[in-house]
């Protein structure tokens, strides 16, 4: 290939993004992804080389883009909320728990104890579940192979709860406007226990695997270092703005679903780079299980789902009993119910940051508007920043760090 | 509203016109399109809101005055508040100024609304497609944009559907 050939490349839609090095052909524009292994997904980098040194850093994101802001529009509130599983698919109990939250808040619906104590145990054990996945392929993306063999034994245990209560293990659709879809059954209780258990011991020994191997360290330590100020300005949210030092959790800030019930510590860490970040996160592990247990001790007993039939369906046993359940039964099922007109916005802390759900309703059955302000999106977004002047294999570390699920990305 | 939320809005109120209202204890701001860069500097600096949370459009087809709304989400860290405003945008052609001078992060939400609704954004750095392929016809969450969906295949209509199946453009 000669010199020509390689400069008509179409460069004319990026060329604000890259130097005029790499017009003159003095610096590589490399191709990374979207089928690498270490970008977690389908996220695709256009990369701009001066040797090994990462000059410029475009993202290109897309790939995974399914249209669930569209596909939502055109179902009834309650059904609906099966497509929120998918956008983020390491937390899919979490993004039904901040849609739910929304339709609660857009139409007034209360929600049991028993039922939001119940939403916040499973919220823990997937935030534990998406820590898990994100320590396993992190190390595994440094070189250490072992961790993610063991970080994967214990999502299984995670992924079995989910199975139990709800039938699936990943998409579990479990929690419904107004409270869960069924209680927890009798052996949940001890499950959970005795994932509790083990757990706490199982982080020490992941520590022991990665915490102070120098190998580890070399590869995290001053890479990417975000310093607070532009953390905020960027938008960046959930570990890695702990991370960088602002002790910010929207669990503590703006506590829903009975989180003031519970202590527990908002981790930090002042030093702002990967391996702050790894802290953090390991930290919010061992937090999430002292959450977990105080819910577990002090679970009400009662209802799970609210009584209110303007917007609940009835329960299966009183369709046989009640002319007025079946009536409602029916009218939930075919028309759905109808939520006032206006618009709400409802966050919750979800495993990368900041999950919010902005709801708009004209008055009607079916969502007017709802859309998905996912963290991964704004976090990726300050990729080019912090991998500006690092080795190609330190990106990859970055991209590892940021904790990116495409599937939160692209929606 | 509390005491702070009614101080910001009626300092709000006289200097760019803006009217706010409450929705289950949330406040929205609306204001005029081309005051939304002042807005919103002022929020930041002067009342602490120092994060720009979401930012999205809602189209209100068939309605062309104004079609679309887009609708930001600020949040303050000092003060743990958050505030929403509103932005009425015409239908023929529209375009508003880019936030991104005063929040960075606006950068990828706007080129999302650029993809997704076709509000063009004067100023902004980097006005590209980001979700759909760059040679894609039309902006998918515009009302008037149908739902597409995939016909489902057995072996009788096997060969019908592969013929109109859509393809990627050479």
């Amino acid at each position: 290939m000669t010199e020509q050939q390689i400069l008509e490349v179409p460069l004319d839609n990026i060329r604000h993004l890259i130097s005029e090095r790499a017009i003159e052909g003095e610096t590589v524009l490399l191709n990374m992804g979207p089928q690498h292994p270490s970008t977690h997904g389908v996220l695709r980098l256009l990369l701009e080389l001066d040797g090994e040194t990462v000059v410029n850093c475009i993202p290109d994101v897309g790939y995974l883009h399914t249209g669930i802001e569209k596909s939502v529009e055109s179902k009834t509130f309650e059904k609906a909320e099966v497509m929120t599983d998918r956008i983020d698919y390491l937390n899919n109990t979490g993004n039904n728990l901040v849609y739910c939250m929304a339709i609660e808040k857009l139409v007034e619906l209360d929600v049991p104890p028993r039922a939001q104590a119940i939403r916040v145990i499973l919220a823990e054990l997937e935030r534990i579940s998406s820590h898990l996945v994100w320590l396993g392929t992190h190390a595994l993306d440094l070189a250490a192979m072992s961790v993610f063999l063991y970080c994967f034994r214990e999502r299984e245990i995670i992924l079995d709860i989910k199975e139990m209560i709800s039938g699936a293990r990943l998409m579990t659709t479990y929690f419904r406007p107004g409270g869960l879809w069924r209680d927890v059954p009798v052996e949940f209780e001890a499950a959970v226990r005795d994932f509790l258990r083990v757990f706490p011991k199982r982080i020490d020994e992941y520590e022991s695997l990665l915490t102070k191997n120098p190998l580890f360290l070399e590869r995290t330590r001053k890479i990417g270092v975000l310093p607070a100020d532009v953390a905020i300005q960027w938008g960046i949210t959930g570990p890695m703005l702990r991370g960088s030092g602002v002790s910010y959790d929207i669990r503590k800030a703006e506590p829903y679903s009975g989180y003031e019930q519970y202590e527990f510590e908002v981790p930090t860490h002042p030093g702002g780079d990967t391996y702050a970040r790894y802290l953090v996160r390991i930290e919010e592990m061992r937090q999430s299980v002292r959450i977990v247990q105080q819910a577990l001790d002090k679970l009400p007993l009662g209802p799970v789902r609210s009584n209110n039939r303007k917007f609940v369906p009835p329960p299966r046993s009183e369709l046989g009993t009640s002319m007025e359940a079946v009536i409602h039964h029916f009218k939930l099922w075919t028309e759905g119910f109808n939520a006032p007109q206006g618009a709400v916005y409802v966050a919750a802390e979800s495993p990368r940051g900041e999950l919010g759900v902005y709801l708009e309703s004209d008055g009607g059955s079916k969502p007017y508007r709802c859309h998905f302000r996912t963290p991964s999106l704004t976090n990726l977004q300050a990729l080019p920043l912090l991998a500006k002047g690092h080795f190609v294999a330190d990106l990859v570390a970055l991209i590892g760090t940021a904790d990116i699920v495409l599937g939160d990305v692209d929606r | 509203m509390n005491d702070r939320h009614e101080e910001i809005c009626q300092i709000l109120k006289e200097r760019f016109g803006v009217e706010s209202s409450e929705f289950r204890g949330q406040v929205s701001l609306s204001v005029a399109p081309e005051h939304i860069v002042e807005l919103c500097l002022t929020l930041r600096d002067e009342f602490g809101f120092e994060r720009l949370a979401s930012e999205t459009a809602v189209d209100y087809w068939p309605q062309q005055e104004p079609r679309f709304h887009l609708v930001y989400q600020l949040h303050s860290f000092q003060y743990n508040d958050r505030v929403s405003i509103r932005v009425p945008v015409p239908g023929r052609s529209p375009s508003i100024p880019t936030i991104v001078p005063v929040y960075i992060n606006a950068n990828w939400y706007e080129r999302e609304i650029w993809d997704m609704f076709g509000i063009r954004f004067e100023g902004h750095p980097d006005m590209r497609r980001i979700l759909m392929p760059e040679d894609w016809d039309g902006h998918p969450l515009r009302k008037d944009y149908p739902l597409g969906y995939e016909e489902v295949e057995f072996t009788f209509n096997f060969e019908k559907i592969n013929v109109r199946k859509p393809r990627p453009k050479e």
